[in-house]
């Protein structure tokens, strides 16, 4: 018996192997397909569902991201604008504690504190402050809070060497409590802040988000240069790659952890202070809406290059919006728009595991070797 | 591989099959608008139809414009934020709507907003406060006085108290009732202190211990705050929170409920007494008669058991106490009439004393002053000032087992 196992040697129907060798236009182009088919089956799906033609889909989706574009009314494309600026900047503060390979799963919650420390500021200093000051000191804090918020786990991770996925997602929850027991504080019993007038970031003509737009536009070519061209950045990759060659080459890990969750941290708190100054000038719990989770996967599907984060982030944006526009046309309720955006972000996600991977089917059932 | 790709398109192409024949089966009729009237409904609701609180609009708002045969449309979701500004210009902009309506308190600012972009659209906001003294012409809240029906209710809590008084299941001195409520805010106070009146007027003995969750919609935490009642001793529960979790707790245990938002008989068959709930269908339809017709839209309205506003479910005659709907009709003639008021200070007592007179926050302002005298000839009016509720009041008899503020 135990002969006639040691004799047969049992090969997997197929095992997976990493390949390193496919050239960048063919894994580019097995993305664009897979997103062209991604596109075709969120058709497909909502035509089925909805009982709608095709070409009335696709021009449902576009009226729900664009809106009337065509007849020359640009609202809606700053909306589209604003919500990809507000996603993308979230993946780009998550990308250097990636590539670091620090899971930060607390863009959600230094998102929150960088809001709170511009509201507060909007409520205690707007009036007894000039204007240009106030936009300084909102600025300021919300930078520092979220710096500070993203920080202590990275503290305690360079020191103690504590797990930093669960500690950043624990201050998500301390700083939701935070927040509402802020608006318990303001909302005097209401669980509502009414929008406060001060600390407003301007409208550019007459577009609320332009200011918001900028920023990120910015925020992306800076990050960009900072993670290619700079030392920091090339440290980053270091530690990411192996912190053991770090420390071999002379890198102070401890510092460069502390350093980037600061950075990553402070461009949480940017968002914030985006959101609650140049958006909702109020504040409640659900101010980023989940949105610092979703850009963990937006960083992942950029490859940790910011630019391709913006076309990542682009897509994403156009479904959700468009889709949840099909939704509402056909009255349908919200899971369908967040099941056929899941699809979609799930068939890119597995696109990146074939371009990285291969499998490999048992070739002959007769080779066994002996 | 070549299998396996065959495989996998055929599962693709079973799933899409399915899809379309599934897809067949719920056909719905297309609403074709009145082409003499041009008036288009958008819809703005906080989540979708999964929250009880959100169904009871949606439905209302399919029934009213069905009814008057207008188009709507309507963006599901939408926070308490910039979002529902965003929404609003979507709503106008996009799908050419000239009424847009709001459902959650937190959209109010952010709807006034809109209003004030767009002073040729009709802004209508659910649980408001605002609109009476914000000066924007276009812009209206709506509530209504749903206290009277959760007096209603009330008195058939107390019939069933009655009840297993006599039956020799509890004393008099037992009868104490649990309330599960979301947070500690006017809207709430004013929902259980009604309730517990109304149990009052029919079992003079009862008493109530109330336990809130902070949250509109938490099945666990409701059906926890449910248990920890009945085991503090309460005989009978009711809830102002959206879930199924009070009922639920009670069915398992076999105490009676008296639940909110609609009937919940079909979880709940031997526990379910009546339920209370607003039916926006009336407030719709005023809101679409009033721009078709041009005339103006109250800017505080306030639906009443008259205007078919505040209604009852069905009582569910296996757990209600007998003659609990005769009763109920007498009472709601009453409050018709006006010879029952539900607030009457002659009927409750605060610390041991009447109350002659109570300053109520009717007017926002950044302070939460309280600016406006609700106490007329021994009675508090509430929804007189504002459609929405400012009784919070805490009255002996109830205890607050906790607070919270959210």
């Amino acid at each position: 018996m135990a002969e006639k196992i040691k004799n047969t040697h049992h090969e997997p129907l197929f095992h997976i192997v990493k390949r390193d060798d496919m050239p960048q236009w063919q894994a580019w182009l097995i993305r664009i397909v897979t997103i062209l088919v991604g596109f075709l089956l969120v058709g497909f799906l909502s035509m089925a569902i909805t009982e709608k033609s095709l070409g009335d889909t696709y021009e449902i989706m576009f009226s729900g991201v664009f809106g009337r574009l065509f007849q020359g009314s640009t609202t809606m494309l700053w909306k589209y604008l604003q919500e990809i600026a507000i996603l993308l900047c979230l993946a780009l503060a998550l990308t250097p504690a990636f590539k670091m390979k620090f899971w930060n799963c607390g863009a959600e919650g230094q998102a929150l504190m960088g809001g709170l420390a511009s509201i507060f500021c909007m409520i205690e200093f707007g009036e007894k402050l000039p204007y240009s000051t106030l936009i300084v000191v909102i600025a300021v804090t919300s930078i520092l809070t979220g710096a500070i918020w993203g920080v202590i786990p990275a503290i305690f991770k360079a020191l103690f060497n504590t797990n930093e996925t669960l500690f950043t997602l624990m201050m998500n929850y301390i700083a939701t409590q935070i927040i509402a027991y802020y608006v318990y504080i303001e909302g005097g019993g209401s669980n509502v802040i009414n929008p406060v007038s001060y600390g407003n970031f301007p409208s550019v003509g007459n577009n609320d988000y332009f200011v918001n737009i900028v920023t990120v536009a910015v925020i992306t070519v800076l990050m960009y240069i900072y993670l290619k061209y700079s030392k920091q950045g090339y440290e980053i990759s270091v530690v990411g790659e192996s912190q053991n060659t770090a420390r071999y080459v002379g890198i102070n890990v401890k510092k460069v952890i502390i350093r980037t969750m600061l950075i990553s941290g402070a461009l949480c708190g940017v968002t914030g202070m985006l959101l609650v100054a140049g958006k909702d000038h109020s504040i409640n719990t659900n101010l980023v809406g989940g949105q610092g989770f979703t850009a963990i996967l937006m960083s992942w599907l950029g490859q940790f290059n910011p630019f391709i984060m913006v076309v990542m982030t682009a897509i994403v944006v156009f479904l959700r919006l468009g889709v949840a526009k099909v939704a509402d046309t056909s009255f349908l309720n919200s899971s369908f728009s967040e099941i056929i955006v899941g699809i979609v972000i799930l068939m890119l996600v597995g696109c990146e595991f074939f371009i990285h991977y291969s499998i490999k089917f048992r070739h002959n059932k007769k080779e066994v070797k002996a | 591989m070549k299998k396996f790709r065959k495989v996998l398109a055929l599962c693709l192409a079973l799933v899409l099959v399915v899809g379309c024949f599934a897809a067949c089966g719920e056909k719905t009729p297309d609403d074709k608008p009145d082409d003499a009237v041009a008036v288009k409904v958008g819809f703005i609701f906080l989540h979708d139809e999964q929250s009880t609180y959100d169904k009871n609009f949606m439905d209302a708002a399919k029934a009213a414009c069905k009814e008057m045969g207008v188009e709507y449309a309507q963006k599901t979701q939408i926070p308490e934020s910039k979002d529902c500004y965003d929404a609003a210009v979507e709503l106008v902009e996009v799908d050419g709507c000239n009424i847009i309506f709001a459902d959650s308190f937190g959209h109010e600012s952010f709807l006034i907003d809109a209003a004030k972009k767009y002073p040729d659209v009709q802004f209508c906001h659910a649980t408001g406060t605002q609109a009476h003294t914000a000066g924007v012409p276009n812009f209206h809240n709506a509530f209504a006085s749903i206290y009277q029906g959760r007096y209603l209710a009330g008195v058939a809590a107390g019939l069933k108290l009655n009840e297993m008084i006599d039956a020799g299941k509890i004393t008099a001195d037992k009868a104490k009732m649990g309330y599960v409520g979301a947070f500690t805010f006017a809207e709430v106070m004013s929902g259980y202190t009604s309730f517990y009146l109304g149990a009052k007027s029919v079992c003079p003995t009862v008493t109530m211990d109330v336990k809130f969750t902070g949250s509109w919609y938490d099945e666990q935490l409701e059906k926890e705050a449910a248990q920890a009642l009945i085991a503090g001793g309460c005989v009978l529960i009711s809830q102002h929170a959206d879930s199924m979790g009070a009922p639920t707790a009670c069915e398992n245990v076999g105490v009676p409920n008296v639940s909110y938002n609609g009937s919940t008989v079909a979880a709940c068959p031997n526990t379910f007494i009546v339920s209370s709930r607003i039916d926006w269908t009336p407030y719709f339809k005023y809101m679409i008669e009033c721009v078709q017709k041009g005339e103006a839209i109250a800017a505080d309205w306030t639906g009443t058991i008259e205007t078919g506003s505040v209604v009852l479910t069905d009582i569910n005659e296996k757990a209600a106490a007998a003659g609990t709907a005769e009763k109920i009709a007498d009472v709601k003639a009453k409050l018709l009439d006006g010879s029952i008021n539900v607030f009457d200070t002659a009927n409750f007592t605060v610390k041991g004393e009447k109350l002659t007179t109570y300053m109520a926050d009717v007017d926002t302002d950044a302070n939460f002053e309280k600016d406006t005298e609700a106490i007329e000839n021994g009675v508090f009016y509430e929804s007189k000032h504002r459609s929405a509720p400012y009784f919070d009041v805490e009255i002996d008899g109830i205890t607050l087992l906790d607070r919270n503020y959210g």
